[in-house]
């Protein structure tokens, strides 16, 4: 079987597991909803029109946008409560996703409802009165069993965007089918892509067969039927939690990342050092940037690898400009005192913007440093990623330097590198572990002023295990072990189009080349300055 | 005995009334034809007999105890009513629509068995219908079953709004004898709303007249053929002797 798929199955059971559980509590939270408000719309029209206009102004924000518009208005909320009450809920993962799915769920069915109650016959509507029923009675034995072939349909189309929305949790921190899209897509992993949108396509039609089961046992008067699809339904769901309980009480490690292949080699190596102690490990893999440390601060996360140029500016909000032990050990007692969370260490490369050329032009215009770029840059085009020029880092160097290019174009990384190589521009920001600045020989400018703050891979703890000692003895030894070269050569091996490689082989590769044995320490590897 | 007080109704506050002060007694076992052309408030009279229409003012009495004095649900479940548009529950079969009263009523299922296997018959349907549902049934059928069900918690009011208005003339001929029948054999009190004149006459001990909301005429169906000093009446109880007389002469003139 292929590598890809082998891989890709072995996480299933969890990947599946989550996506079943965060689907079907969203649509019974969804149907749980919808229903009394179709019952109070059936009493009265003037609760009917705001009802469905709701719903449908819900639907028309986007999904994505949806999920991640909960995430600060959860963080209020309980940053709000633990002011109140002392007490608070994470605003990451499980319910940001469940809200906004529910509010997916209930237009579909409110609409169905609807329109289903607005066609009820009003002669039958009377006849229940005229026999002698109460409108309890009407609405349970009349309206409800003549509106349910509708409402079912409205529960069937719920359920269907409901488990094909519910990939898009992966980057709020909930584990979903949506992993292997997003982790695939950032890995340039086909097979996990396709695998992922498969397993939610063929989850969608499974359950929405066993609902139109329930619907037609429903309408064809076959209660056998009802019960066996409602049977079926509940016995996934049920599996689906026993799967979630079984992870969840092994009382793993969870090793996060964010969402690009550096992070999921990292984590990977970080989980095969944790498993090979003998305690079980999740990874949760393609967290939002700012999403990780949130999370990690939450305990829900226990390790994860981060930068401290990054913390520095987004956690700690910082933008003075300071050397690199400072601004670690700042940073290990900022973090410590504020979150709790345990610096453990550098790993000793740098994920640094940087300015990269090729290596031929470098040498004949004589550029080495930025300084030296200054001199020639009117000449020259530069290219940056799509968020580059936005960048303080940008408008600092500019500045700093007096930097002024001929043209200033902007790229997906990807063909970033490809417009450098075919001489469409001259200099390009570039990420300095980026694989491909070894690959395609390119120079890096360096920085004399030391105007790009430093970017330090850094091992984060969770407050939770910030003196655990497995953990703490499992991870030292890779504290100063994986130089810039390692790391751009690991990276690479995963990026390239011929040959490549899953994180979990880049990472077998860079334990060997780092010379990390499980329990023995590191070789006194320096990190470089 | 059914009384009606003083009974007006508006839909429009107060702008035009549906029925305007009608006062009416209907003694047990009478059946009694309510006639009159569309608009002219029959259907809202009867429906205030069973508070599907409440009345804005005046009161109605069912054997001298204000209709008002029961929950609505209670006074339904003691008085049949059959509807214009039959309206049989589509999700249900034959003998669920023609249980549903004794069942909200709370019969044992044994006794809801036993009285819709009478009533299947009293309405001369096969009993194999009874696990149909109603779109398996034709027009007539189903207001035959609409008929049962009316009949089926033993109500002694049975109240019919244009019962046989869509049905073909042969059935609607069937249909009205064997409600007569039923009306003797049960010792109902029968109130019928129809527009045909022809079928009140033939039916009813009583006919009453309405137009625009009032009764205009109320008597015996010998008495109103005998004159009447409303003209409008007289044209209308006019129609079936006209009918009848043309008939005669048809049948005498080509006659054995």
């Amino acid at each position: 079987m292929n590598a890809d798929l082998r891989s890709a199955l072995r996480v299933l059971p969890e990947y599946l597991g989550q996506h079943v559980l965060l689907s079907a509590a969203a649509l019974a939270l969804g149907v749980a909803v919808s229903l009394p408000l179709l019952i109070a719309a059936r009493r009265s029209a003037r609760v009917r029109w705001p009802v469905l206009a709701l719903a449908s102004l819900i639907q028309t924000v986007p999904s994505l946008a949806l999920l991640a518009l909960f995430y600060p208005l959860l963080l209020g909320l309980s940053a709000l409560l633990q002011r109140l009450v002392g007490w608070s809920f994470s605003p990451l993962g499980f319910l940001p996703s469940l809200l906004a799915l529910t509010l997916y769920s209930i237009l579909p069915i409110l609409r169905n409802g609807i329109t289903a109650i607005l066609n009820l016959d009003p002669a039958i509507t009377q006849a229940a009165l005229g026999v002698g029923m109460t409108s309890h009675q009407r609405l349970l034995r009349v309206e409800l069993p003549l509106t349910a072939p509708m409402l079912m349909a409205g529960v069937r189309t719920a359920a269907v965007w409901v488990i094909g929305t519910a990939t898009l949790a992966t980057p709020v921190g909930q584990t979903s089918l949506g992993n292997y899209i997003f982790t695939g897509l950032q890995m340039e992993n086909w097979v996990w892509v396709l695998f992922g949108c498969g397993t939610a396509v063929a989850l969608a039609l499974v359950t929405d067969q066993l609902l139109a089961l329930v619907g037609f046992g429903l309408t064809r008067r076959r209660p056998t039927l009802t019960w066996l699809g409602l049977a079926v339904l509940l016995a996934g769901v049920a599996a689906a939690g026993g799967l979630q309980l079984r992870t969840t009480s092994q009382g793993g490690y969870v090793v996060g990342a964010k969402n690009f292949p550096e992070q999921y080699i990292l984590a990977a190596l970080i989980a095969q050092r944790v498993r090979a102690t003998g305690h079980p490990v999740t990874e949760r893999t393609g967290l939002g940037s700012s999403l990780a440390f949130q999370a990690l601060a939450a305990n829900e996360l226990d390790v994860y690898v981060d930068y401290s140029g990054t913390l520095w500016n987004d956690v700690l909000h910082r933008t003075d400009m300071v050397s690199r032990g400072v601004m670690l050990s700042d940073l290990r007692t900022a973090l410590r005192r504020r979150y709790g969370v345990e610096l453990l260490g550098a790993l000793g490369f740098e994920n640094a913007y940087v300015l990269a050329m090729r290596s031929g032009e470098a040498r004949r215009l004589g550029v080495r440093t930025i300084a030296d770029l200054a001199r020639v840059a009117p000449q020259l085009r530069l290219g940056g990623d799509l968020e580059f020029f936005a960048r303080p880092a940008w408008q600092d160097l500019e500045r700093r330097y007096g930097l002024h290019f001929r043209a200033l174009r902007q790229y997906e990384p990807t063909f970033m590198y490809r417009a450098l190589l075919s001489h469409e521009v001259d200099v390009i920001s570039a990420f300095s572990s980026d694989g491909r600045i070894a690959a395609e020989h390119l120079t890096v400018l360096s920085d004399p002023l030391h105007v790009i703050p430093p970017y330090d891979a850094v091992i984060l703890l969770s407050p939770r295990r910030a003196h655990d000692p497995v953990l703490r003895a499992a991870l030292k030894p890779l504290v100063g072990a994986i130089p810039i070269g390692l790391m751009r050569r690991a990276n690479d091996m995963v990026d390239r189009a011929r040959d490549k490689r899953t994180a979990g082989e880049a990472a077998d590769w860079l334990a060997q080349a780092a010379h990390l044995r499980q329990g023995a320490t590191a070789p006194g590897v320096i990190p470089r300055r | 005995m059914i009384t009606l007080e003083s009974v007006s109704k508006s839909f429009d506050g107060g702008a035009t009334h549906a029925i305007r002060d009608i006062t009416l007694e209907v003694a047990t076992g009478t059946f009694l034809a309510v006639v009159g052309d569309s608009g002219s408030g029959k259907t809202t009279l009867l429906k205030t007999i069973n508070r599907l229409i409440e009345p804005d003012a005046g009161r109605v009495l069912i054997d001298g105890e204000p209709a008002r004095a029961v929950p609505a649900h209670d006074l339904r479940r003691r008085i049949g009513y059959v509807f214009q548009g039959i309206g049989l529950f589509p999700h249900m079969s034959i003998a669920e629509n023609i249980g549903i009263t004794p069942r909200l009523c709370g019969w044992p299922a044994a006794a809801i068995r036993a009285r819709v296997a009478e009533l299947i018959d009293l309405v001369s349907l096969p009993r194999a219908y009874l696990v149909r549902l109603p779109t398996e049934l034709s027009g007539g059928q189903r207001q035959r079953v609409g008929l049962a069900r009316a009949l089926a918690a033993r109500p002694g009011i049975l109240l019919m709004d244009e019962p046989f208005g869509a049905l073909d003339p042969i059935t609607r001929d069937a249909l009205g004898t064997s409600c007569r029948q039923l009306h003797e054999r049960l010792q109902l009190t029968t109130i019928m709303v129809t527009h045909d004149v022809l079928e009140a006459v033939l039916l009813a001990d009583r006919i009453v007249v309405m137009r625009q909301g009032r009764i205009v005429a109320d008597g015996e169906p010998h008495a109103l053929f005998t004159g009447h000093p409303d003209p409008a009446v007289r044209t209308l109880m006019d129609m079936p002797r006209r009918q009848a007389a043309r008939v005669r002469a048809l049948l005498e003139e080509r006659g054995p």
